[in-house]
This record gives structure tokens, sequence and C-alpha cells, in this order.
């Protein structure tokens, strides 16, 4: 409980703070280089004297919002894939089953790093330099993710399928697609929704890795993984800086992490983990 | 354990290799830009020159021959020039990769060290304090990402203690015993960064295989039979509740590389994950796509020893 409060308070305050907390992202001011907290600048400034608290409000909207879009390709593609392997025997679930398990054997950092690499300036030409990096981070980690959601829809169909209520509805005339969607999906969400949870807190992080390593978002869009990257090289003279925006992480990640688990409790009362 | 799963087991991890070479490569041919893209454009280089050159390095082919080609000069260990550190990629690699491989074992083995025992200790008295305690020390944790905690240590450590070096440094002018104890204090905090981490996720993966066990029947006639509760824990539980976590070890593998990219970047460990990002900072393509070959290289290796040591601790595996 204590955990959802906290998220939900993170995503208010990225959500509205911006709207009450009107200090501009980009405000140079030398001479409040690198201040510590104050009343002017809560959280204190960077090396360009910008406002620490209004770019990490700023900058949560981008790390949430990349977060729960690489969660909905995940689960998209997850769920498809799943539904498909689960409802067709044979050759079909072989290969799919095949190219999750090859998709979970590939080292996903260097990979997602390799991509990056390669095709930042082309998608960056086609839909500019903020959306070009976020359709290529969301699809990119969303895309290497798909696997966990794949297997356990597969599961929850290759068991739900031979229940007597989805005989019933074959009986009835029910089409492939419709028992899937209206029988089967419905009572296999469970685990789904558990995975999804925590592929949320799984996609913030590796958004803030790519920042941090300095090939995520460009300088001027303030994920919390870039406050952190450009922070980290003062760490002696403004180890706020580095502390409230790895904070902000933390406490998203982990109170993401706490729900995951507890719907994992009440959603799925099987599993001890 | 038979040789007959010995080889199953290496023949599938042949395809598992080929398909992620398959993928790598994709990625390489769908990417924008020509490699001789400045040679066309340069007006000094006629066109017949820029054309033979294509045809020399095959650019034209049909995509299945460049594949070929790719992967037989791979294999060769073939990899090219490294435009960034004029030198070989191959020989650059081996230089690096031994660091990496320390960095990663003894982050692993500090792991397993601190895992094994909180993991059996919370799994055998469940909802206990000291589970409960554990439980929410592991969840915080894996959620503190490796770069935030190695912040925090050079931070607590480095900059306000001064008790440990900030960064790491390959040439340490010193020698004999020195030597020695310079180097494990530049190793430490980058070990505990990613060691610590995957501790955190080991934890509940042995903490929920030992509380499976413990309630099998064969844990119970143990007890009955008067054996102390110690040797019960250690001898038959642990055991057992030890096989799947062999697996999950393995499954983790891809993270802990990519751990291992973060936390090298963090504190200028030579190996090679910083170097992937230092040749990708510096557009050095041929050295991107070898590294990101070995560490898939790397994967699939430890995938194989996790399922013949799977295969050797539980015998039943074996023989299906």
């Amino acid at each position: 409980m204590a955990s959802a409060v906290v998220l939900l308070a993170i995503v208010l305050a990225v959500l509205l703070g911006p709207l009450v907390w009107r200090v501009p992202i980009n405000e140079i001011d030398f001479a409040a280089q690198l201040a510590g907290p104050s009343w002017a600048h809560p959280l204190g400034t960077d090396d360009l004297g910008q406002d620490i608290l209004a770019r990490l409000l700023y900058g949560g909207r981008i790390s949430i919002a990349v977060g729960l879009c690489a969660m909905l390709v995940a689960a998209v593609v997850g769920v498809l894939v799943g539904a498909i392997a689960g409802m067709s025997r044979g050759s079909v679930d072989v290969v799919l089953m095949w190219l999750a398990d090859l998709f979970l054997s590939l080292p996903q950092l260097p990979l997602l790093l390799l991509i990056i690499y390669l095709f930042r300036d082309a998608l960056t030409n086609v839909f500019g330099s903020q959306g070009g990096i976020f359709v290529m981070v969301v699809a990119v980690i969303g895309g290497l993710r798909w696997m966990q959601v794949a297997r356990l829809v597969r599961a929850q169909i290759l068991s739900i399928r031979e229940k007597e209520f989805i005989e019933a509805a074959r009986a009835l005339g029910a089409s492939k697609i419709r028992q899937v969607v209206r029988h089967i999906l419905p009572n296999a969400m469970g685990p789904v929704i558990v995975a999804g949870t925590i592929d949320v807190a799984n996609a913030i992080i590796a958004e803030s890795t790519l920042s941090f390593l300095g090939l995520g978002f460009p300088p001027d869009i303030p994920t919390w993984g870039r406050v952190l990257f450009d922070a980290k090289d003062t760490l002696d003279v403004a180890p706020h800086w580095a502390l409230f925006s790895g904070a902000a992480i933390f406490l998203t990640v982990l109170s993401i992490n706490f729900i995951g688990d507890g719907l994992r409790d009440a959603l799925d009362p099987r599993r001890v983990l | 354990m038979s040789r007959q799963y010995l080889i199953r087991r290496l023949m599938i991890a042949i395809p598992s290799l080929l398909g992620i070479s398959i993928v790598l490569f994709t990625v390489l041919a769908l990417a924008p830009g020509d490699p001789f893209g400045e040679l066309a454009s340069n007006p000094a280089i006629p066109p017949e020159v820029a054309a033979s050159l294509r045809a020399k390095f095959g650019l034209d082919d049909p995509v299945w021959t460049r594949y070929v080609h790719w992967l037989v000069a791979m294999l060769h260990g073939d990899w090219g020039f490294s435009f960034a550190s004029r030198i070989d990629v191959d020989t650059l690699i081996l230089q690096r990769l031994p660091t990496t491989l320390i960095v990663i074992g003894a982050a692993q083995l500090l792991a397993i060290l601190v895992a094994l025992p909180v993991g059996v200790l919370a799994g055998t008295r469940p909802y206990s304090l000291f589970d409960q305690i554990a439980n929410t020390l592991a969840f915080i944790g894996f959620s503190l990402p490796t770069f935030f905690t190695g912040l925090l240590l050079i931070l607590i450590f480095s900059v306000r203690l001064d008790w440990l070096p900030m960064v790491y440094r390959a040439d340490l002018g010193a020698t004999g015993w020195r030597w020695f104890v310079e180097e494990v204090k530049q190793s430490i905090m980058p070990v505990a960064v990613l060691g610590l981490f995957q501790g955190a996720s080991l934890v509940r993966y042995v903490r929920s295989a030992v509380l499976d066990v413990v309630r099998l029947d064969y844990v119970t006639t143990a007890r009955s039979k008067g054996i102390g509760e110690r040797k019960v824990i250690t001898r038959h539980v642990v055991r057992t509740a030890l096989i799947p976590v062999v697996t999950l070890v393995a499954l983790q593998m891809p993270v802990v590389f990519g751990g291992a990219i973060v936390t090298e970047q963090i504190f200028r460990v030579p190996g090679i994950g910083s170097l992937l990002i230092s040749a990708m900072l510096s557009n050095d393509t041929p050295v991107v796509m070898a590294v990101t070959f070995v560490f898939a290289c790397l994967v699939v290796l430890f995938n194989l020893i996790a399922d013949i040591l799977y295969g050797w601790l539980d015998p039943r595996i074996a023989y299906r």
C-alpha cells in the first residue's frame, strides 16, 4: 500500500508539478552554479545554474512515459505471440517458442546499445530529434522484453483451452479468435499484469541506463538517467545533483516492484516467490 | 551424466549461436549508411574505382552470401581493424577480455556467497523477522540501478572517506605485495556493485527454491530419522534446492553482462564493456560489432555450462 501511495505521489508530481513549479528547465544562471538546496532552488542547481527540481519533474514525464510505452509494446507483442503459439499446435508453436528462447539468450544491453548506435541518425531524420529517440528507445526496449509475457500467455492458454467452458464456447460455434479474445485471454491476464508491472520498472531502468551511458536522450531532454550522467563528473562538489536524480529513479522503480509483488500475491496465489 | 547428453547440449548451442549471429547481422544489414558512401560522393575517386571496391568487398552480393562471408570471417577471428586504436580488433578484445571476466567472476562469487546463506536462512524460516528484513533488502538491492549504487559508493568511499581509489588504473606503479593490495583496493567497488545487485535477485530465487523443497516428504523423513536440523538443511535441503538456482543464474547472465558494461563505464575498468561504450562514442563500428558478438558468445557459453552443470546435479534430466 505504501508503495502505491509513493508511486501515485511521484506520478502526480511529474504530471502536475511543472504546472505548479513554473521555473523553466533551461534557464541558465551562472551566479547559482552548482548551488545546494535553497528556497529558490529546493533541489539545488546544476553546472549551468539550471533548476534541478524543474528538470527532474520534466524528465520524469519522459522516463515514466518510456516505461509505460515500452511495457505496452512488450505486452502487445507478447500476448500476440503467446496466443498464436498457444492456439496453434505443431510447428508454428515450436518456431515461436524457439524464437522466444533465442531472444531470451540475447545479450540485451549490448544489443540495445548496438541498435541505437546504428539507427539513431536515420530515425532522428524521420521523427525529429526528440520523437526519433523516443520512438526508438520505446520500440527497442519493448521489442527485447516480450518473451516473458509470450511464454506466460502460452502456458496459460495451454491449460485454459482444455477447460469445459472453452469446450462449451467451441460447441456453440465460437470462432478461434472469439474463443481467445472473449474467453481465454480474460482468464489469463493475471500473470500478464504482474509481468507488465515489473516490465515498467525494468524499462525505466533500461532507459536510464542508456541515458546514463550517454547514448540515450540528448542533453536538452533531462530524463532522470541523463541528469545522473551529467551529474557524475561533479560528484565531489555537488553530490545533491546526482543524489536527487538517482533517488527519483530508485523510488519509482522500488515502488513499482513492490506493487508488482503485491499484485502477484493477489492475482497468482500459487506462486510463492 | 551420459556422453549423449553432453553431445546433445553442444548441438543445441550451435543453432542458438547461429540464431544470434543472424540477429546481429540483420541489425547490421538493415542499418542505414553505406561504408562506401563517402567514396561515392568524393569527386576525386572515379566511379569505376568505387565500383571495383564495392565488388571486392562483396557489397552488391545477395544478403545471404554476405552473411556467410561475415560469419566465416567472424569465426576465423578476422574481426577487422579498429579505427580509433589503430590495432586489430581481436588483439584489442583479447587484451580487455580477462579484466571483464575477472570482475564478473568475482562479482558472481560475491553474489553467491551472500545469497546462499541469506536465502537458505530466509527460506527455512519463512515470514520470520529475518525473512522479512532479507526480503525488503533484496527488493531494495535490485531496485537500485547499478549506475546509482556505483556513484553512491564513489561518493561515500572515495570522495568523503577517501579510502578507495575512484577510478580503476591498469598500470599501477607498484610491484609484488603492494601491487596486489592496490589491485584489490581498486577492485572492491566495481565487484561490490555488480555482486550485490546480482546477490539481491539471487536471494529471492534461493529462498523460494528452499521453500519448495523444505515441504517435501523426504525432508520430513530425514528429520524423523533423527538427523540434526543443521545437517538436514545442508545435506538434504540445500543440495536439492540448488538445482533450479543453477538455471536461474544462467538465465541471469545477459543481465550480468549489462551490469558489467555499466560498472566498467563508471569505474573506468579497462574491460570489453567500457571498450564497447568508447567505441560507440568514437564511431568505431568494427569494435562495436565484435564486442557485441563476444558478449553473445559468452551468454551462449554460460548457458551451455549451466545446462551441463544441471545434468550433473540432477541425473534425472540426463536420461529424458
